[in-house]
């Protein structure tokens, strides 16, 4: 908070106070928060970093809130792990995993949620809400409830089980809207204005809230000792995670926390089933024309996203690309990243990885750069995607007989 | 007629009401009386070539214009055409 200077609009410069707003009055454009990075600079070092919490509030410098531990429940600082059995399967060379599956509801949204819900309370906000594919819905049900806020957490009514119940556990109110996730984000986006006092984390908060996907980048950097990857792999829904992780390396830079300028080249990854935004890279497109989702990677079936044009931008300014994968090989995908990294990943962690197969095999993503594909949902959500075929390989009575019969010369 | 919804970012022009009747077939008719009965929205909804802005999305019913006709979708008595700002969500 600190640091914040003021919100200034994406798209025509016109500056406003950092209240809970997030859209310009004058054009829609999206709000952004300005930091005084001088004084950023002269405050933050990599000692004091390293001096913080393991949670994404050892960035707090960089955040647009201060720590807050009523809605911290241990957001972030998760592992970024080395993968050389995927790297061989995909042909690859140094490849790494932003593990971040083992968050505190199992997605990266615990870090959108936490820095949201921390401003919020700054703001003098009692009741949160948001609109949600299932992982924010969880999210900010889990936060609200550490917190004491009342919460109305709207999702689609067709959600996987597990993210429903995973939202319903923390108490009411629930809300399923009879229609897609772009149906709820319009609800929600009409609630906002006729709710003022509600705290919409994705809606009237969602300039503070995207910031906190910063923080992938951010500890990329720092368990790399400092160093920017070549390449980062991007599961892409409203384009907020992927716009917001280019940001966060620009952002070290500028602060004084890289040496170098970072060169990352940013890639997304998109369903088939909802591409929008690779659909508009492959034509050539300068705009997102919206579609009608139809995938199993619920998490990014976003046909009509807010930050499109931008992770578009981020993409191809940094010599990124896009792939759009079908359902077959979100599935596959799944598989490989568990049988060869031990990684249950939820559909949109399928995507993830199907895409930098598709880019590998392609020769986008290259076996002479140092890679990061980001992991950001946990497998027990999306369990009916991956159910088919995820069987005992043999259910045999308690004998050793009956062992040897099952696995004859396979024991070793 | 048409009713209009008006989200908060707008309200000044519309003397700080939610929801305005117009006249109007299409939904380009509809927001071009909007502008006549309360100047300012054209400016506001409509860049310097006379596209609607990037960020502000048109709902007829319920469903986006850009899944229908766009600006010459056609709006009948009673429906509801919702502004809705485009930033929101994911």
């Amino acid at each position: 908070m600190a640091f914040i200077e003021a919100l200034i609009c994406r798209e025509c410069a016109r500056t406003y106070p950092a209240e809970a707003l997030h859209v310009c009055d004058y054009c829609f454009g999206p709000l952004e928060v300005a930091y005084d990075y001088e004084a950023i600079a002269a405050h933050m070092t990599r000692e004091s970093v390293a001096a913080g919490p393991l949670s994404i509030w050892r960035y707090a410098d960089l955040l647009p809130a201060t720590e807050d531990g009523a809605v911290d429940l241990g957001a972030g600082f998760t592992p970024l792990l080395r993968a050389d059995r995927l790297a061989a399967e995909l042909g690859l060379g140094e490849l790494w995993l932003k593990n971040d599956t083992v968050n505190p509801t199992g997605s990266f949204k615990d870090r959108v949620v936490s820095v949201a819900l921390a401003r919020a309370r700054e703001l003098g906000f009692k009741v949160a809400a948001c609109a949600s594919t299932g992982n924010l819905a969880n999210s900010v049900a889990a936060h609200a409830s550490r917190a004491g806020m009342r919460h109305y957490v709207f999702i689609p009514a067709n959600l996987e089980r597990g993210k429903v119940v995973m939202s319903a556990i923390y108490g009411p109110n629930l809300v399923a809207v009879e229609g897609s996730y772009d149906d709820v984000n319009r609800l929600c986006a009409e609630l906002a204005s006729e709710h003022p006092s509600w705290a919409f984390v994705n809606v009237n908060l969602r300039t503070y809230y995207a910031e906190g996907s910063k923080t992938l980048a951010f500890e990329t950097a720092e368990q790399l000792g400092w160093e920017a990857p070549d390449h980062v792999v991007v599961p892409v829904g409203s384009g907020s995670q992927l716009t917001k992780i280019a940001k966060g390396f620009t952002e070290l830079a500028r602060v004084g926390l890289l040496d170098e300028e970072p060169e990352v080249r940013v890639s997304g990854a998109q369903a088939a089933g909802c591409a929008p935004i690779a659909t508009a890279f492959t034509e050539g497109w300068d705009y997102v024309r919206p579609v009608k989702p139809d995938t199993i990677a619920k998490s990014l079936a976003i046909g009509n996203p807010a930050d499109g044009i931008y992770a578009l931008d981020a993409v191809r300014s940094s010599g990124g690309a896009f792939a759009a994968v079908t359902e077959g090989e979100i599935v596959a995908a799944i598989r490989l990243l568990a049988q060869t990294e031990g990684i249950f990943a939820e559909t949109a962690g399928g995507v993830t990885i199907a895409t930098l197969a598709r880019l590998a095999a392609e020769g986008v993503v290259r076996p002479d750069e140092r890679v990061v594909a980001y992991v950001t949902g946990q497998g027990l959500k999306t369990l009916e995607a991956v159910s088919a075929g995820a069987e005992p390989t043999a259910t045999i009575p308690p004998t050793l007989d009956a062992f040897a019969a099952a696995f004859d010369g396979q024991e070793d | 007629m048409p009713n209009v919804r008006i989200p908060t970012q707008l309200r000044e022009l519309s003397g700080g009401t939610s929801e305005v009747s117009v006249d109007g077939d299409t939904v380009g008719d509809v927001l071009a009386s909007l502008d006549a009965a309360h100047p300012g929205f054209k400016n506001r909804l409509f860049d310097d070539s006379g596209k609607l802005r990037r960020f502000v999305n048109v709902f007829v019913a319920d469903e986006d214009v850009r899944f229908l006709d766009g600006l010459d979708t056609k709006v009948t008595e009673g429906q509801t055409v919702s502004i809705v700002p485009a930033v929101a969500g994911g």
